[in-house]
């Protein structure tokens, strides 16, 4: 049973977000739109699960949907920051400076996540992963502190990422 | 007051094209001008839906979204080039 | 007089959609090193075109009867935005343009210059 299951839909959440989508690309709905939409969110993963051998784990989703919130607010605050920096610091009053960040993370989708966030929010700019993926080069703008942003970081973002996914 | 909104508008973005097309010019490494090129892409997809909504129509959106796809991919491709000698090892 | 409240909310995104989009481009220009130059454009750009794609979903909320397709560009850019930053960094970390980087703790170097045997037997663009 739980085979055949697998066979049919190999990936639970790529279908659901072909579908979705498939009704914002045609922006209407009707029960025809969503009928074809559902009909390629099942046929495509099933085509194409050749190429997608690994079954990522499916993470939390109520506590992503709470990381994404915290995301974008920060989004947002960083934005505003980031534009006094650049509208009314001199170049030569900012601090920038290279923080290494140990990681606790092992999936490769919460590393790449973490990532993503940290170039998103204030100030800081994920440059480079090292060679054995355990630790992150990151680029500050404007710090007093390197060690302090390192430590914020882990605490606000890569806590969370590992309730998610580990 | 729509209109002042879209004039000032459209007057950012038209300079903010122009900025970006100057650090293009000026360089003076390979990353500023891949960067440059980013944000041109980007500044084309606010110029693209700004024109779909001053002129009320929605033909604008593909054309936008496939700025936003060739945008993204033409700026890995050059990066990629850059960082290995080739696109497609 | 929705009418109004949905016309003011268009402006004001669109308003600030071209601060940020403007702020952007000036950090672009402005900052003096090739990786304070890369924190400007990815995020200010982005927020700016967010701005007016918010504007446009009003617009379509307050006239044609919804649209909501101006997600998906949204979500597209905002997943995009990162990834492109991270390359032009590996860019300018790989050609030397930029401060040394400090080495990472217990290993040996960074992704961009582990380069195996197969990357050194043929010629770099360069």
């Amino acid at each position: 049973m739980r085979t055949v299951f697998l066979r049919l839909l190999p990936h639970p959440i790529l279908s659901l977000l072909l579908t979705v989508v498939w009704l914002l690309l045609v922006n209407s709905f009707s029960l025809g739109t969503l009928v074809l939409a559902v009909i390629l969110g099942l046929v495509i993963p099933v085509l194409t699960a050749a190429y997608w051998p690994d079954r990522p784990r499916v993470p939390r989703l109520g506590r992503l949907a709470v990381y994404l919130v915290i995301v974008m607010w920060d989004i947002l605050v960083a934005n505003v920051t980031v534009a006094f920096i650049v509208l009314f610091r001199s170049n030569r009053a900012m601090r920038t400076h290279w923080v290494v960040i140990p990681l606790d993370l092992k999936t490769p989708e919460a590393i790449a996540i973490l990532a993503g966030t940290i170039t998103l929010t204030p100030g800081t700019v994920s440059a480079d992963l090292s060679a054995e993926g355990r630790c992150l080069l990151v680029h500050t703008l404007d710090t007093a502190d390197p060690d302090e942003e390192s430590k914020g970081i882990k605490n606000r973002y890569e806590r969370r990422l590992k309730e998610i996914f580990e | 007051m729509m209109t002042l909104a879209f004039i000032v508008s459209f007057f950012c973005v038209s300079l903010a094209q122009v900025l970006a097309m100057v650090r293009l010019i000026k360089g003076p490494c390979v990353g500023d001008r891949i960067l440059a090129l980013d944000t041109m892409a980007v500044n084309a997809i606010a110029l693209l839906i700004l024109l779909g909504l001053a002129g009320g129509t929605q033909i604008y959106f593909e054309a936008a979204l496939i700025f936003a796809m060739l945008g993204f991919v033409s700026t890995v491709a050059y990066a990629r080039f850059v960082l290995r000698g080739d696109i497609i090892e | 007089m929705t009418m109004e409240i949905a016309d003011i909310a268009i402006a004001l995104a669109l308003l600030s959609g071209a601060f940020f989009t403007l702020v952007g481009s000036i950090g672009l220009l402005k900052l003096d090193t090739p990786m304070k130059r890369v924190h400007a454009p990815t995020k200010a750009g982005t927020l700016g075109v967010g701005s007016f794609l918010l504007a446009s979903m009003i617009d379509g909320f307050a006239y044609r009867g919804g649209s909501l397709h101006e997600l998906l560009i949204m979500a597209f850019l905002f997943v995009t935005a990162p990834i492109s930053a991270n390359f032009i960094s590996k860019v300018n970390m790989h050609r030397g343009d930029i401060d040394p980087t400090p080495p990472p703790p217990g290993e040996r170097t960074w992704a961009t210059f582990n380069t195996g045997p197969a990357d050194k037997a043929g010629d770099g663009p360069m």
